[in-house]
């Protein structure tokens, strides 16, 4: 099938618009702040992105996987090899680059989703979790046989212009994010979408009707890995500014899952939602620590109640929304639009759907 | 030669003993599986949960040892009685697999509990069992063998033999085989499906105790727990995820295999495979066996 590429409506370019002028024009001018930058906007849009790398899997090809922080290591390697090794890709080349190598990774862990789903998959989707992982800490060829365990990320150079400042690499950041996710929402909504959906909802229909799942699944495998591995560079080389694998354990894959849940499965939005709750709920957590309680409490404690609220939560949604926040705020849209009760009960289409 | 072989052998029953700990962390799974066809995630946060509470009950308020356990025991049934009423009753009718991410948040509960109760250092469990070898295996036969690995063999074995002979020949065990089959037709037929839950909750928490006093007294109470139960899952794969058997079959295997391998190819790429090597192992009968060795043939109706 040749895939479809959808126009965008009227509504979809206003939102654009209105994206684009807050994030370029709006946000450098108002936030000064380095920290805003190097602390959230950039983890944040990182994250985003491979969050959609896991709502590619996960929300619209309803395969469970929990390996995403792998494949971000194995981009994050993968660039810093690259500009060591083969310099004249350039910065942009090296990232589409390791985002393929991660991709190659993802055809290959992402094999065993066409024999088994569900919590079996998951298992074999943690093999490349650690695999990957351990891969890069035992050959010290990855590291460029680096004995210290962590390296420096090089400088960020594009056209011969070095991206060094907070504000540029958030430029960066923002730049790679835009056109990937605008190319997500366009997949999403064309053939190849509607084939990754089609395999959630009911396979074997799929299968019956002419969806190759060798094909879709292998195809959102690899996407997936894609976008993490493109993320896992940019988490790399814009936010850590050091390579070390211990960054990419197996607690970063269950925050991204978090992310992908808590957001809303199968939307794009609900990937940046969740990694912005993700990542600003702890901040928020903290600053209450600090000036409502004057550090009374142990910063232990804090990251403990962390985690006791974002699994409470995770329970929450799963009963009462687990379509997420993305749902939330559709619904809390509509009811503005037309003033009809909430219809919060969507425990019967989730049945359906996962 | 002898030499080798008598190594070998001392590696093998040391991966087979040590594979009888993750088959106790395996078996917490499928006690829950087989009666409620729900995937337990949290089971890794129930281990750390629980032994980190016994241990608490003993060094932080000097309560003896055995009213500890008791204690640690009783906790584990108010926590399966608190998630039968408030996640899975309220998820009776959901999908698979939001009842599994369910239980993953169940578990960030549990640990994120735990650790705000009784902190994040690593706590020392002494058992009064030494983890060395034991004398007289050593003098008579030439293996070097933890007293720990057996007592954790032995414990396991007696569990096993229990439940199974709980799940076979008592009117309990026919009940949680029926909620198993159909649990819709189990109610209808006045099988009180709460207290079934709620037992399957709690024995699945008291093995998690179990599990976790024998992890905790070799590496420690520590967070690591969490990670080292992850492991519990290829056992199922390999084992199948509503055997009982088929647990111990499955930790035994993952024992020897990564112990066998970590000493004879680790060495070749730098040693640490254990990490990884059973997943993979988990994967290969993905693709052969589904349903693992003893498991029930998966059967998906369209």
């Amino acid at each position: 099938m040749k895939p479809v590429f959808m126009t965008y409506t009227k509504k979809d370019l206003i939102n654009l618009a209105i994206c684009m002028i807050l994030s370029v024009l709006v946000i450098p001018t108002f936030i000064t702040t380095e920290y805003w930058y190097t602390s959230i906007l950039i983890p944040w849009l990182c994250l985003a992105l491979a969050t959609i790398g896991q709502q590619i899997v996960m929300g619209y090809t309803g395969q469970l996987a929990l390996g995403a922080a792998g494949f971000m290591a194995a981009g994050a390697f993968a660039m810093f090899n690259l500009i060591l090794r083969v310099p004249d890709l350039g910065f942009v080349g090296s990232l589409i680059v390791s985002g393929l190598i991660a991709a190659a990774f993802g055809i290959l862990f992402g094999l065993p989703s066409l024999k088994v789903r569900g919590i079996y998959l998951m298992v074999a989707t943690l093999a490349s979790q650690f695999f990957i992982i351990w891969m890069i800490d035992k050959f010290g060829w990855f590291k460029n046989y680096d004995s210290s365990g962590i390296i420096t990320a090089q400088d960020i150079v594009i056209l011969g212009k070095p991206f060094t400042t907070p504000l540029a690499m958030y430029f960066v950041c923002l730049a790679v994010t835009t056109v990937l996710t605008l190319l997500a929402m366009n997949m999403a909504r064309g053939s190849t979408g509607r084939n990754w959906m089609a395999v959630r909802d009911m396979d074997i229909a799929a299968e019956s009707m002419g969806v190759s799942l060798l094909r879709t699944k292998v195809q959102a495998f690899a996407i997936s890995a894609f976008y993490c591995g493109v993320a896992g560079a940019l988490f790399a080389f814009c936010y850590l500014k050091s390579l070390e694998p211990v960054a990419f354990d197996i607690k970063l894959s269950f925050k991204i899952l978090f992310m992908c849940i808590l957001g809303g499965l199968g939307t794009i939005n609900g990937a940046f939602i969740g990694a912005a709750f993700i990542l600003l709920f702890p901040v928020l957590l903290n600053a209450i620590g600090n000036n409502v309680f004057h550090g009374a409490i142990d910063a232990t404690i804090i990251s403990s109640i962390e985690q006791v609220i974002f699994g409470g939560l995770m329970i929450i949604f799963m009963i009462y929304e687990p379509l997420g926040m993305a749902k939330l705020w559709e619904n809390i849209k509509q009811k503005w639009k037309t003033k009809i009760p909430l219809s919060t009960n969507l425990k019967s289409s989730l049945s359906k759907k996962t | 030669m002898v030499d080798e072989l008598l190594f070998f052998m001392e590696v093998l029953v040391g991966g087979l003993l040590a594979g009888t700990m993750y088959s106790l962390v395996a078996l917490g799974f499928v006690l829950i599986f087989k009666a409620s066809a729900t995937f337990n995630f949290s089971q890794g946060a129930m281990v750390f949960f629980s032994v980190l509470a016994f241990v608490g009950f003993m060094q932080d308020f000097n309560i003896p040892f055995v009213l500890a356990f008791i204690l640690a025991a009783l906790l584990m049934v108010v926590v399966g009685l608190c998630t039968e009423r408030f996640v899975l009753r309220p998820l009776m009718n959901a999908s698979e697999d939001t009842v599994l991410m369910a239980t993953i948040g169940l578990g960030y509960v549990l640990e994120g509990l735990a650790q705000a109760a009784w902190g994040v250092e690593v706590r020392r469990l002494d058992l009064g069992i030494g983890d060395f070898p034991v004398p007289w295996i050593a003098d008579n036969l030439k293996l070097f063998i933890s007293a720990l690995d057996i007592t954790a063999g032995v414990v396991a074995a007696i569990m096993i033999i229990g439940l199974f002979l709980l799940f076979k020949y008592t009117k309990i065990g026919l009940g949680l085989r029926a909620v198993a089959d159909d649990a819709g037709a189990a109610s209808s037929i006045g099988i009180p499906l709460k207290h079934i839950m709620l037992l399957v909750w709690s024995a699945a928490g008291v093995v998690a105790l179990v599990a976790g006093c024998m992890w905790g007294a070799r590496a420690g109470v520590q967070f690591a727990l969490v990670d080292l139960a992850l492991k519990a899952l290829p056992v199922l794969i390999i084992g199948g995820f509503s055997s009982i058997p088929g647990a111990i079959i499955g930790g035994l295997i993952i024992g020897a295999v990564e112990k066998v391998l970590e000493v004879y190819i680790g060495p070749f790429f730098g040693g640490a495979i254990e990490g990884w090597a059973p997943y993979v192992l988990a994967i290969f009968f993905l693709l052969y066996r589904p349903e693992g060795l003893f498991g029930e043939k998966i059967i998906r109706r369209v």
